[in-house]
């Protein structure tokens, strides 16, 4: 069995969306304190960038946060206008955590997910 | 003599929150001893222009709706206890709303209900529309040439604090940041100085820790095996023990649901924050980026560290225009080859209003194949490999100034029954009346002179 493990950063951390305007904002806490090096190495500007163009973003700021072993990504223009113009169900956004949770892929070593983790198979 | 802990809790963190939930926060309150508040946050960015509105048909109402259902339940227990109720729930109209409650308080029976309010976030009072109008813009759809509904100040805690000083059981206010109404309290109670900015950054993080509910207590948070959450039908709303220094203890409502960890302080510490070492407020600029976390017992999280800087020399305005219809209309497909029927369904329907020439924003969608993630072109959703057979709801979305327009999008829709793919059911519709905002900034000296706090008698 592999030591290390590429899996959805769903798998070793959790977040948050919020929307001001045009500009989402989400987070991404990682469960275990191990995990959030490999996070603040792999979870880029650009890679969340390229999985909010296709709604017209325009740039992703990430602040880091080692105290809380989180990052804060603000989105700009991530909300096809927001409650203001949007045409979607989720006018502010709220459901984006997950987009980003689901899409975007770590690969870390196993002691970074949490023990029984469903993305552990065991 | 200075109290050494003051404990404040959450009722609701949003206009349509749980109407009960107050209740166990308020028993457990009654349990303390000490400096202890309850506050109510009901106010979105559209909220006054709807309130105005109503306003204006009925100069008696325009306070929040929710200030009945949320205050009946509390107002007796609250008052019995001590517990002094601090609350957004003016909305447009805080006289109105206090003069409500004391009708309320009337009718339950309570003896000697006293409540103030806060005035002075209301720029029209002393502005007009076109000064309003030519104030510097920072986010949001343009106003310009529009009728301006609702324009009103983020105002601070001072005023907040001062109307607490009034001694009355009640404080309503309309719009002032989320967080002053915490953060008035603590002042109150502790007298921190205009520029304690480490103090005023505390009890700011404070405030935006509570002041949506349950949202640090586990609501908003359960993903089921990966996060779990005892008890969500009964959700504990949360309770700030903060001390005189500015150290907060998180923990929640006793005898209920949910949770406090470091997990659920964490979601919330960043919800709605851009640069966590300015998040600003008409009081303080907050600095979150030295917060530590600490255990401190079940359902208790230690928040230590918050820093704080002076705050901006202008207030945020959210200004609200007419923001014309959103009509919204859905049909379910279902089972065998449910997909292909329903992507027919939405081709016939952006071929007919493509044909018919509506020219407004439409999008038309699958839900169930990707809809949540995907922009207004569906490009998301063509590149899917969904499965062919399952359950998929079609939607049509347009944004119109001409009702009949959304009215016709939505029959577009609904003529499917009849002359669309097999198999369709489950219509819905709606059309919607929408506000446009726009946040500008307004030098904070003239606006804060209107601020003002006064009781109101029956």
């Amino acid at each position: 069995m592999s030591d290390t493990l590429t899996l959805p950063l769903h798998a070793v951390a959790h977040g948050r969306a919020g929307d001001k305007g045009n500009r989402s904002n989400i987070s991404v806490v990682a469960y275990l304190p191990e995990a959030f090096a490999y996070l603040c190495d792999q979870v880029t500007e650009d890679k969340v960038l390229g999985l909010f163009r296709h709604k017209g973003a325009t740039q992703v700021t990430r602040y880091v946060l080692p105290n809380l072993n989180a990052l804060n990504f603000v989105i700009d223009d991530a909300l096809e206008g927001g409650v203001n113009s949007a045409l979607t169900q989720d006018l502010h956004g709220k459901t984006l955590s997950f987009l980003l949770l689901g899409e975007i892929e770590v690969t870390v070593p196993r002691s970074c997910v949490p023990a029984g983790s469903r993305y552990l198979g065991d | 003599m200075t109290a050494s802990t003051v404990y404040i809790g959450s009722g609701a963190g949003f206009a349509g929150d749980r109407i009960d939930a107050g209740l166990p926060v308020v028993e457990t309150l009654a349990r303390r001893d000490g400096p202890r508040y309850l506050i109510f946050e009901v106010m979105g960015e559209r909220t006054l222009a709807i309130a105005q509105r109503i306003k204006m048909r009925n100069p008696e109402l325009g306070y929040s709706p929710y200030l009945e259902p949320y205050l009946r339940g509390v107002l007796k227990p609250a008052k019995d206890a001590g517990v002094r109720i601090v609350a957004n729930l003016g909305n447009a109209n805080p006289l109105g709303g206090a003069r409500k409650t004391l009708e309320i308080a009337a009718e339950l029976g309570i003896d000697g209900l006293r409540v103030a309010v806060v005035l002075g976030d209301d720029l029209l009072s002393f502005m007009s529309g076109d000064e309003v109008a030519a104030l510097p813009a920072v986010e949001g759809v343009s106003i310009a040439g529009k009728e301006i509904v609702a324009a009103n100040a983020y105002l601070g805690a001072r005023p907040v604090a001062e109307a607490l000083t009034l001694g009355t059981d009640v404080v309503l206010v309309g719009r002032t940041t989320d967080a002053a109404l915490v953060l008035g309290p603590l002042i109150h109670e502790f007298g921190w100085t205009e520029d304690d900015w480490d103090r005023l950054a505390a009890g700011t993080l404070a405030g935006h820790l509570l002041e949506c509910g349950g949202q640090v207590t586990g609501g908003y948070f359960c993903d089921p095996g990966f996060k779990d959450v005892p008890g969500m039908d009964e959700l504990g709303f949360p309770i700030g023990e903060i001390s005189a220094d500015g150290s907060i203890v998180i923990t929640k409502a006793e005898n209920t649901g949910g949770l406090v960890t470091r997990a659920t302080v964490t979601e919330q510490i960043l919800y709605e924050m851009h640069d966590p070492a300015a998040y600003l407020t008409p009081d303080v600029a907050l600095d979150v980026t030295g917060v530590t976390l600490a255990d401190d017992g079940k359902d208790r999280v230690r928040v230590l560290g918050a820093k704080g800087h002076p705050p901006p020399e202008t207030l945020k305005v959210t200004v609200s225009a007419d923001g014309g219809w959103l009509g919204e209309a859905e049909l379910t497909y279902a089972g065998p080859n449910a997909l292909a029927r329903a992507n027919l369904a939405a081709d016939i329907v952006r071929k007919r209003l493509a044909s018919r020439g509506v020219k407004d924003p439409v999008r038309v969608e699958i839900v169930g194949a990707g809809a949540a993630f995907d922009n207004d072109a569906s490009d998301r959703q063509r590149g899917a490999n969904m499965p062919m057979n399952g359950e998929y709801r079609l939607r049509a979305a347009v944004r119109t100034d001409d009702k009949a327009t959304a009215q016709y999008v939505n029959d577009e829709v609904l003529s499917l029954f009849c002359s669309g793919p097999a198999g369709g059911g489950g219509y819905r519709c709606s059309i919607t009346g929408q506000v446009n905002t726009a946040s500008v900034l307004v030098p904070r000296g003239p606006v804060e002179a209107q601020a003002k706090a006064e009781e109101v008698t029956a």
